[in-house]
């Protein structure tokens, strides 16, 4: 049970590029989101965690637009209107979203025509920048799980987004791999985005996020910068 | 070219060459309307005269059952992977995706209405009484009547439980209108017996209407969760 506290951060953050307001999601009598509010800075990388269920994914693919919320506001890079923003933002789930029949570069090119993108050197940069060989002709239904989950998050970074929003990317990867995704994930940070990354694995990112942030039944019930959350004054013996 | 048929261009490109790998929709369709023609033709033994008065019924219901394969196969394909949210988390407009599928599945059932038709004049033994290149007309208009429907049902359908039996249910009811004018046309052609005008312009108004509606909903289909 993680304690119901928010600790404070040692400085205020810059303005918020996201903020929540009393946020809420349900699906029929199902409360995933149960009021979020909640503000981020920018350039900064948050760690959310949570066991499953506790509305981590909702509230990532509700910062996506793929969810409206019930009730409650989203403002992202100042403005309330997710779809204005979607340009800014990339988003990477839990599935690959990428089509298994292609090679990567033919996924990445397709992409990247959604966001009016038509110069395939785009396309190779960020399959280089994920440590893959953009010449691969295998089908990504060919690629080990690893590969995948760098080859998705390529596609997430295609429109250099300013915020990006990661669903469990370390899921099935083994641990070199993750140790890689996780280095480049801080290279981003320090490049001044700012990543919101969904994780069963925490201790992966102890040394590079900002902040861990704990969901818990649809809330937020703790952030900060140490792994552990602190106990309640109640609760410490 | 501008952004909106960019995505067009290139969600049409991504689906001809997935279904060119995989031939899923084709190799599916063909069997089917292929076990449509042989088992009716040992089913019935039809003159010459009788062959044209029912070839047109015959030939356009085998189309639609198949072109129903093809349909549910359009969006099963975006599902997998959750490939659909890339495309629903970017910018590209929903009309632009709508218009693509709805493209493909066009050429998709006319390579195999390329394929069937003279299969169906062997087998029933048909030589068009009437002025054989008006099929033409009837053929684009009709196929397009089915798969501008069909494309937006099967999205409708695509979340639910049972999608694979929801786009019939929802598709056939309201081609009615369309797979009349379709069938009457062509046996008219095939028997030559009286002018195709009235069901080319009725048509021409399912098309007009149907593309429309479909156009205008499609967005709201696309967004709901």
């Amino acid at each position: 049970m993680f304690p119901v506290i928010v600790s404070e951060l040692s400085s205020p953050p810059p303005s918020a590029i996201v903020a929540l307001s009393n946020l809420v999601k349900q699906f029929g009598r199902f409360a995933a989101l149960r009021g979020i509010t909640a503000e981020f800075a920018p350039g900064r990388l948050y760690a959310l965690l949570g066991d499953n269920g506790a509305g981590k994914t909702t509230l990532l693919r509700t910062l996506a637009g793929l969810t409206r919320p019930t009730r409650g506001a989203i403002s992202l890079l100042g403005t309330t209107d997710v779809r204005a923003a979607c340009r800014e933002v990339g988003y990477m789930a839990h599935p690959s979203m990428l089509y298994d029949e292609m090679s990567g570069m033919e996924n990445l090119r397709y992409f990247a025509r959604l966001y009016g993108i038509e110069d395939d050197a785009v396309c190779s940069e960020v399959i280089r920048a994920v440590k893959l060989d953009p010449s691969l002709e295998r089908s990504v239904g060919q690629y080990s799980q690893g590969m995948r989950q760098r080859m998705s998050l390529a596609r997430a970074l295609l429109n250099d987004p300013k915020i990006l929003l990661l669903d469990e990317p370390f899921s099935n990867v083994d641990l070199g791999s993750a140790r890689d995704m996780v280095g480049l994930l801080a290279e981003m940070r320090n490049a001044g985005k700012t990543l919101f990354v969904v994780t069963h694995q925490a201790a992966l990112l102890e040394k590079v996020a900002d902040e861990f942030v704990w969901i818990e039944a649809g809330k937020i019930v703790a952030r900060g910068r140490e792994l552990e959350p602190r106990q309640p004054p109640a609760e410490a013996e | 070219m501008s952004f909106r048929s960019g995505i067009t261009r290139a969600t049409l490109a991504k689906d001809i060459r997935l279904e060119w790998r995989s031939k899923d929709a084709i190799n599916s369709m063909l069997f089917f309307a292929l076990l449509v023609v042989v088992i009716f033709s040992f089913s019935f033994d039809p003159t010459a005269e009788d062959s044209r008065r029912i070839a047109g019924g015959l030939i356009w219901v085998a189309f639609l059952f198949a072109a129903v394969v093809a349909l549910n196969q359009t969006w099963a394909r975006e599902l997998r992977n959750q490939v659909l949210d890339a495309y629903r988390v970017s910018p590209a407009p929903p009309n632009s995706l709508f218009v693509a599928k709805a493209l493909g599945n066009f050429i998709f059932v006319g390579v195999l209405e390329g394929f069937m038709t003279p299969l169906f004049a062997v087998f029933y033994n048909l030589r068009p009484l009437g002025p054989g290149w008006e099929l033409i007309p009837v053929a684009l208009l009709g196929t397009w009547a089915l798969v501008v429907n069909g494309t937006f049902f099967a999205a409708m359908s695509l979340r639910t439980r049972s999608r694979e039996i929801m786009l019939p249910l929802l598709l056939f009811p309201i081609s009615i209108p369309a797979l009349l004018a379709m069938v009457r046309a062509t046996s008219a052609i095939l028997s030559g017996e009286e002018s195709i005008g009235f069901w080319i312009a009725l048509l021409v108004a399912y098309d007009v209407v149907f593309t429309m509606a479909s156009l205008f909903l499609f967005e709201t289909v696309f967004e709901a969760e």
